[in-house]
């Protein structure tokens, strides 16, 4: 992004904590990657891009052919924004390195929400070129159809470094769709990618987003929101296919009353997959929600699921729920529920469960005639199937089509 | 027809059930009485093959076929079907993917709503599978999940427990469904093997056989209203004292 003077401070922030490991998760070697990276042409029309990388972005719920469909699109190759665009008035879509260009506002706004200095990943967001998706419903807007984005990786030892700013103003309604994928099969690379979220008075905003890298990539996004009075965050995370990396806490906080936040995550890992996963709430005024809904299977892989509730508000609520699901033969599963409370009169409360498929389970489904495998499969496809309230019906069917399309990773 | 010969079964290393003998012929429903722990739902487990259940000796023959050592899915496929006293919660698994199953593809969407709607159920398809459910909804899905299965025999587990007495009819009607009630003796293929606490189930459903087990033997063989009668007046002592009057006492 173009650091212009304003961001000296953060520039001088971000040097110091250039070597600053991150508080979770492996420490990844910088220096095994380049920030030197390659330029892309611009894409005016985004169904004419290769058909294999649109089928790689169609797998990470990205649809190019199906325009209306979709209120917007942005689609960034490593670095470089490649296309942006909108089709209803009042909801803007655009490159981040742009809206700094058009809006004198926008320093208000960059590094507010998520730290500079909180690790070397954040840090390297502003000490190296990075560029990211700026998406903003204007007051009382409501986006028809959701806005998708995508961040593709396509050359090998690269560090993509992403910054994306999501304003949702007074009133407005946003439904987002990352994609974030990787155009190669084995080649090694590192995402970074800084998310902040801003969610005004009133706004809501539905995140979805869909991963799916390659067995040799480190991923470390870095996502804070902030949820002002009676504002609605509802994120969801979908993580299926092999990734070798990845570490990430996002984390809302809700400083408006009556102010609510959900987070549900799905996570699959395979053989060679490490996840650090968690969603982290701090429940900061009055009345305000909370509830994080953790599934996750390791079949072979190390899966990591934190959860953090901090109550600090009078009459807040929030509930985490954690389960997971061992299914093969090695692999671990740790799963890390916390609640912090500093007064009287709040209600925050955790379910954290890891194991196998209940036997109970499996015998009910047999009595009924499936056979013992049929019976897993039906259980293993209830475990991942979350129903989330509040999502769009075109969005819910695409999320379970994203996950029964990815069930076999598991069977 | 269900034939059970010197049936022993052992849990987890204990011997329940000794010496079982039982037969029920092709469209007759035979009930179940005695007191807690006597080994009613053991028998009705081990005739539908849950693994747990260890057959030790003897030989369960369903429609002349040795199903003794077959699997739980299986004898569910050759047409046993059990409704559950406390059926596990699966989240995830909606009511309608269960009946689905059952239907084995038959009929679609439009047979789920069929029965849905024979047990009242409407608005339970979309729900996870006995999430929340009271008695009365528990009772009334496994029956629903049953009358998709078709089974030949059906084994209920205390189908009247917790079900009041709206309930309770509706129910008997279902049961009735299943068991062929309102066909003809003659034509009827379905069997049945029912326990009972209460005995209200014997109003809706005309059983003419009935069998008292006490400490995992069956006692008595008699007609099951009159065997009501006495355990409705006497309590299972009486059963007690004159089973152990005719035979000696298990080890």
């Amino acid at each position: 992004m173009s650091k212009n003077n304003t961001s000296k401070t953060y520039q001088d922030k971000a040097k110091a904590a250039a070597n600053k490991p991150a508080a979770f998760g492996d420490d990844i070697d910088l220096n095994k990657y380049t920030n030197e990276v390659g330029k892309y042409k611009y894409q005016p029309d985004p169904s004419a891009l290769p058909r294999e990388t649109k089928e790689i972005m169609l797998g990470a719920g990205i649809m190019l052919d199906d325009p209306g469909q979709r209120t917007g699109t942005y689609l960034q190759i490593d670095n470089m924004p490649i296309h942006h665009s909108t089709t209803q008035e009042g909801i803007e879509v655009m490159a981040l390195s742009q809206a700094i260009g058009k809006y004198n506002w926008l320093p208000d706004y960059i590094w507010k929400a998520q730290a500079v200095d909180a690790d070397k990943y954040t840090a390297n967001v502003e000490l190296y070129e990075s560029d990211g998706y700026f998406i903003r419903a204007l007051p009382g807007q409501k986006s028809v159809f959701p806005v998708q984005a995508c961040l593709y990786m396509a050359q090998s030892k690269v560090i993509q470094n992403v910054h994306n700013v999501i304003i949702a103003e007074e009133g407005s309604e946003l439904h987002i769709i990352t994609g974030c994928a990787a155009g190669t099969r084995d080649e090694p690379g590192l995402h970074i990618g800084v998310s902040e979220f801003f969610i005004k008075k009133g706004a809501k905003v539905t995140f979805t987003m869909i991963h799916t890298w390659n067995p040799e990539i480190g991923v470390r996004p870095r996502t804070t929101t902030i949820v002002e009075e009676g504002g609605l965050f509802l994120s969801n995370y979908l993580l299926m296919k092999p990734v070798n990396n990845l570490q990430m806490y996002p984390t809302a906080k809700c400083v408006g009353e009556k102010s609510t936040v959900r987070f549900n995550s799905i996570l699959v890992a395979g053989k060679g997959t490490n996840l650090d996963v968690g969603s982290r709430v701090f429940l900061n005024a009055r009345e305000s929600r909370t509830e994080i809904i953790s599934r996750a299977i390791t079949v072979g892989g190390n899966i990591t699921a934190r959860g953090y509730i901090e109550g600090n508000a009078p009459d807040i609520k929030g509930h985490l729920e954690c389960r997971g699901l061992i299914l093969g033969e090695t692999g671990t599963m740790y799963a890390i529920p916390e609640l912090k409370g500093s007064l009287p009169g709040i209600d925050l409360s955790h379910e954290a469960a890891v194991g196998k498929i209940a036997e109970e389970e499996v015998e009910y489904l047999m009595a009924r005639g499936l056979t013992k495998d049929e019976a897993t499969a039906a259980i293993v496809r209830g475990f991942l199937r979350v129903d989330i309230e509040g999502l769009p019906e075109q969005l819910s069917s695409e999320l379970r089509k994203a996950v029964e399309a990815s069930e076999k990773e598991v069977m | 027809m269900l034939k059970i010969n010197d049936l022993s079964v052992t849990v987890e290393k204990k011997e329940i059930l000794h010496d079982i003998n039982m037969t029920i012929n092709t469209g007759e429903t035979h009930v179940l009485f005695g007191p807690n722990g006597a080994g009613k739902s053991t028998l009705l487990m081990a005739i539908m093959g849950f693994p747990k259940y260890k057959i030790t000796k003897g030989t369960i023959f369903f429609k002349d076929k040795d199903i003794t050592y077959m699997s739980l899915d299986e004898r569910a496929r050759m047409g046993i079907g059990m409704s559950f006293q406390r059926p596990p919660v699966v989240r995830g698994v909606k009511t309608r993917d269960m009946v689905a199953a059952c239907l084995k593809g038959e009929g679609g969407a439009e047979a789920i709503s069929k029965l849905a709607e024979r047990a009242d159920l409407q608005d339970f398809l979309e729900r996870d599978i006995n999430y929340g459910f009271s008695g009365g909804e528990v009772k009334r899905s496994e029956l629903m999940q049953l009358l998709a299965q078709k089974p030949e025999l059906t084994l209920l587990d205390e189908p009247e427990s917790g079900v009041d007495l709206v309930n309770i009819a509706l129910i008997g009607e279902m049961m009735n469904d299943l068991l062929e009630k309102n066909c003809p003796i003659q034509e009827r293929q379905c069997m049945g093997l029912i326990i009972t606490h209460t005995g209200h189930i014997l109003d809706y459903v005309n059983a003419r056989t009935g069998y008292v087990m006490c400490d995992g033997t069956i006692g008595c063989v008699g007609d099951p209203h009159e065997m009501l009668a006495t355990i409705r007046e006497k309590g299972y002592n009486e059963c007690i004292q004159c089973y152990l009057g005719r035979v000696p006492l298990h080890e």
